[in-house]
């Protein structure tokens, strides 16, 4: 009984629960706006790389990587607290954004270029050979194919820049893990974190189950 | 008549070389407005790869010279000009899987010569009908038998009226009983006047509609002639090596 009244306080719970929505509309909000900035970046950056002179793929390529392997929390930190030594002064929403993004673009340029790389040569040798331009190319023959390749895995990225929004809880961002960590100390009970974990589940706990469809369904027309 | 036309396609020292390896030594060949060309000889002899340099699918050595009507292939603006009049047909089709086998044909026009959709659409449904597969137009090309895709990849060849068409082993990945509509196709083609050059393992076919065969070994053009001089009398003693093993198993 003593569990159930430290963990799932009802009446905590309930009093807590328009706090932790008003976080989950933060989190909903750098979120979303981080996976469409990471989209077009990475969109950008995949093409860019598959054009562009030796130079710029060679600047592209350390871009990726170096996105790739530092800690998302690091960046984080580095954007909020380092830049305004340089006059650089972000708020906390720009902050999270702006970390999400750019490790977000990284990753999705890498899972485009995956996809781009697995439509056959012939396809890009026969809209040479009637003439299309690169752009066309890609717009009306390379794009279409490869967005099916590449729905799971940007699935699979939209889950996790979503989930790592909880990070920008450490800006003093409002999201839903800063607003359940305040209303637990409020009412002195970690039951607000309990919920909001379940609020986390419930939202990416579908995404997760679509991408296990979508991959066993992409899987099964490419036999 | 004293003045000769100028030849539609002139191909001038053509080398093309991998790190260590060359494919192609020098090829000079000249083909005019409306000869339909065929091109045999052994696997690795370097004929498709001749037929990729003249719309630049390969790059080749820059002392190499080719123009196409007057237009020097090079990378840069006028490939593109290049490429909108040399139509290509490919041994794997390379159709788009995810459009109907009419937007397969409507999308050259509409995007390069900017037809209207409702133009390029009748073009491509008349041109469809034309290979004889008109009743196909609104499937998808996974939808259809390999010959019916190939007459597809003719059409869309086709719907940007090229000055040339060049087939590359276009009845290589074809189930046997698909070859013929294929040729049958390309042989009505052969008779419009349409310049092309053919890469082909049908030894039947090259004899009855090329104006001209060439013969090429080890990346060399080694012979040509009608097809009466290379298949009934060939001079060299590789090309007589060649048909020997082709004709006679």
């Amino acid at each position: 009984m003593n569990l159930l009244n430290t963990f799932f306080n009802g009446p905590v719970l309930l009093a807590s629960l328009p706090q932790l929505l008003q976080g989950l509309l933060v989190t909903l909000q750098i979120g979303i706006t981080s996976i469409i900035c990471g989209l077009i970046g990475g969109l950008f950056l995949s093409v860019t790389r598959l054009y562009a002179p030796g130079f710029a793929r060679g600047l592209i390529r350390v871009y990726i990587d170096i996105f790739r392997s530092i800690p998302l929390l690091v960046l984080l930190i580095v954007v909020y607290y380092a830049l305004p030594f340089v006059g650089i002064r972000l708020s906390p929403f720009l902050s999270a954004v702006t970390a999400l993004s750019l490790v977000s673009a990284a990753y999705t340029a890498e899972i485009f270029r995956a996809g781009i790389e697995a439509i056959p040569k012939g396809q890009f040798e026969a809209s040479a050979a009637l003439g299309l331009s690169n752009r066309h190319t890609m717009v009306d023959v390379v794009l279409p194919q490869a967005i099916r390749i590449v729905i799971p895995p940007l699935t699979n990225n939209c889950i996790n820049v979503l989930k790592d929004t909880a990070l920008a809880s450490v800006v003093a961002m409002p999201d839903l893990l800063k607003q359940a960590t305040q209303a637990q100390a409020l009412s002195a009970n970690p039951t607000p974190l309990i919920g909001a974990a379940l609020i986390y589940v419930a939202l990416l706990w579908p995404m997760v189950a679509i991408v296990g469809r979508l991959e066993k369904h992409f899987s099964r027309g490419r036999s | 008549m004293t003045t000769q036309t100028a030849p539609l396609i002139s191909i001038r020292g053509l080398v093309k070389a991998y790190d260590a390896f060359t494919v192609l030594h020098g090829i000079d060949l000249d083909i005019a407005e409306g000869e339909v060309v065929c091109v045999i000889g052994p696997s690795g002899s370097g004929k498709s790869t001749l037929i990729r340099c003249i719309n630049h699918l390969e790059a080749f050595s820059p002392d190499s010279t080719i123009t196409v009507d007057g237009i020097r292939v090079e990378p840069g603006k006028a490939l593109a000009q290049v490429r909108a009049e040399v139509g290509m047909v490919f041994q794997s089709f390379n159709l788009f899987p995810h459009m109907s086998v009419v937007r397969n044909v409507m999308l050259a026009p509409m995007r390069v010569r900017g037809t209207s959709a409702a133009e390029a659409e009748r073009k491509a449904r008349e041109l469809l009908a034309r290979v004889g597969i008109a009743e196909q137009a609104d499937k998808f090309p996974g939808q259809l038998s390999g010959g019916q895709q190939q007459r597809v990849a003719i059409a869309r060849a086709l719907a940007m009226e090229p000055k040339v068409l060049l087939f590359d082993e276009p009845t290589s990945a074809l189930d046997p009983e698909m070859v013929g509509e294929v040729l049958d196709v390309m042989r009505q083609l052969a008779g419009t006047g349409v310049t092309m050059v053919v890469v082909t393992h049908e030894m039947g076919f090259a004899r009855q509609v090329a104006d001209r065969v060439i013969f090429m070994d080890g990346g060399r053009l080694v012979e040509a002639g009608t097809p009466q001089e290379i298949f009934d009398r060939p001079s060299h003693e590789r090309t007589r090596g060649f048909l020997r093993a082709v004709l006679n198993h």
